[in-house]
């Protein structure tokens, strides 16, 4: 649905986006992850036909976003980092609006501002001026704004952006109902929204693309290893020794500080072996104290602090 | 077209929303009333003291008062066009509404276009307004409405030079209050542009002589309609939306 090929951005001499390449498949909710200044906005903003890329192709729903660039607004929700909202106008004629700019006909306008309105849960607002709404609001009737004509294909930049525990919640709810019908791209700093409601996730850092996998896969990837922490009773250096001559056990760590009795292990693991019940049944067979034992998967934060602090 | 028309009905929703449309209507009228009221107080003292004198030269009265006021209407209008277009593009790109605009289907010439005849339509309603001032006069005399027709139209098409530039410049800042200086300053410049005419000679005279922006209007409030000007305006005009429409498609490139 989305295909960008060796897509850059050269801004004053400075590369901002720098050979990216993805696709993004239709139906899928890909998240495009990255410090502040990473290359993201610059990213979509290519992507909406805002503004052309330096270098390489970028393809929606088979059109070129340079050459055929009115075929692709037509098939695209948008919604800017700022929500461009008129101030001055009400969130109802708002909405009639923007309808009207992206060519919805004049008979279904009425109804499709109403399921919009419905969708994003602006029913109490209406006929309130968008520029006395709070933020929450204003990004609500953002996203109401970029699903007018049902886009194939929704960008949305930092859609969860200022607002509270319960509007992130909301919004990444319908983001994901979304998804049955739309191909969403949405960018983001914050990290589980991305595992929340992505199937896919490319990294990003200074306009390159760093990563590109399922949020588990990245973090399985990342760690290059299966962890596993146990929490043993017994002789600190005998338990390490035996732990480590199991097959299959690539390192193992003990915690420190230890406590009296116990010491807690991180074992590190070959990639897709299962050592769990191996582990269990060598602690209790020495007599010793098995008291905990879990797999560790590593968070996307660590994935996304590893990659980013690589260089 | 569908295009054209919701952005034109945006726009002027958005004038007369903004104090801007009642400020601008507000001093035009009141300017107008009180030129028209000097301009007639004017020609009565002047013929008050002809009639001293003894001698009666004939005075058309409402054409002495009418060629008045559009003069001064033009001067008004050099200070209330760049209000009617600071806004046109400045004010979308610090909203960030200029990305929703340029992200839609809608192209730059058609953005371009809906602001321009919004900003067009609201001159006809300052100049509509401005006929309240000169409605007494058929009430009281018998004016010739011709040169009056021919009067207005030259002021439309002077003003739509002026709305053209003022477009153009909106698209180069994102602040309004700069977008007013610099139209104005513009504006002022190809006004007075003529003082200089009179210390040049030869074809430089006539080269600033015919870029005046004001000496293309005289012939029209005298009622005389001459091609020539209708060119000069019109070119005026489509050289400000021409370098409007390159500057929107540049600041794309830009970003």
């Amino acid at each position: 649905m989305i295909e960008v090929e060796h897509v850059s951005k050269v801004y004053n001499g400075r590369r901002a986006v720098d050979d990216i390449s993805f696709r993004v498949e239709k139906g899928e909710v890909l998240g495009f992850l990255g410090p502040n200044g990473a290359g993201k906005t610059t990213t979509m903003r290519i992507l909406t036909c805002y503004m052309p890329s330096t270098e390489g192709t970028a393809r929606i729903a088979g059109y070129d976003v340079f050459e055929d660039s009115i075929e692709v607004r037509r098939r695209i929700g948008y919604l800017p980092e700022n929500p461009p909202l008129y101030m001055e106008m009400t969130v109802e004629s708002y909405l009639d609006f923007v309808a009207r700019i992206k060519g919805v006909r004049p008979r279904q306008r009425k109804s499709q501002v109403n399921d919009v309105i419905e969708k994003c849960n602006l029913g109490d607002v209406r006929s309130r001026i968008t520029g006395k709404l709070s933020k929450g609001y204003k990004q609500r009737v953002g996203l109401a704004q970029a699903l007018l004509n049902n886009p194939e294909v929704l960008i949305l930049d930092e859609p969860t952006l200022g607002l509270d525990p319960k509007q992130i919640y909301d919004i990444r709810t319908l983001i994901k109902g979304l998804a049955e019908n739309h191909t969403v791209i949405l960018s983001t700093h914050i990290l589980p929204e991305v595992s929340m409601t992505c199937n896919r996730v490319v990294i990003i850092n200074k306009g390159k693309v760093v990563a590109m996998d399922t949020p588990d896969g990245l973090a399985r990837q990342m760690a290059g290893a299966e962890r596993v922490s146990l929490t043993v009773e017994g002789p600190a250096d005998v338990v390490r020794d035996k732990l480590a001559s199991i097959d299959g056990v690539l390192n193992v760590q003990a915690s420190d500080p230890a406590t009296e009795t116990s010491t807690t292990y991180t074992v590190e693991c070959k990639l897709g072996s299962d050592l769990r019940s191996t582990l269990a049944a060598a602690v209790v067979t020495q007599g010793w104290g098995l008291l905990d034992l879990h797999g560790v998967s590593m968070s996307l934060e660590d994935v996304f602090i590893n990659l980013i602090t690589k260089e | 077209m569908q295009n054209i028309l919701a952005i034109w009905q945006r726009e002027m929703k958005s004038y007369f929303v903004s104090p801007v449309a009642y400020v601008v209507l507000t001093i035009f009228l009141f300017l107008c009333g009180l030129f028209f009221f000097g301009g007639l107080a004017q020609l009565v003292q002047i013929s008050i003291s002809q009639a001293q004198m003894g001698g009666q030269i004939p005075i058309d009265v409402p054409r002495e008062v009418t060629s008045y006021l559009f003069r001064t209407m033009a001067l008004i209008l050099l200070f209330l066009v760049p209000m009617l277009t600071m806004g046109l593009f400045s004010e979308e790109k610090k909203r960030g509404t200029i990305e929703l605009l340029l992200t839609t289907p809608v192209g730059n010439s058609q953005a371009l276009a809906g602001k321009y005849l919004a900003s067009l339509t609201f001159l006809v309603v300052l100049f509509a307004a401005s006929a309240i001032t000169i409605l007494p006069l058929f009430v009281y005399s018998q004016p010739d409405w011709k040169p009056i027709l021919s009067g207005y139209f030259g002021m439309f098409l002077y003003g739509a030079a002026l709305l053209a530039l003022g477009l153009f410049i909106s698209t180069l800042t994102e602040n309004q209050i700069i977008a007013v200086f610099i139209t104005f300053g513009v504006s002022l410049v190809l006004w007075v542009i003529a003082l200089a005419g009179e210390w040049a000679v030869g074809s430089a005279r006539s080269i600033i002589e015919y870029l005046s922006v004001i000496g293309h209007l005289d012939d029209f409030i005298k009622g005389v309609i001459d091609t020539s000007h209708i060119i000069y305006y019109v070119t005026f005009a489509f050289v400000g939306l021409f370098l409007a429409y390159r500057s929107l498609e540049s600041m794309r490139w830009k970003g």
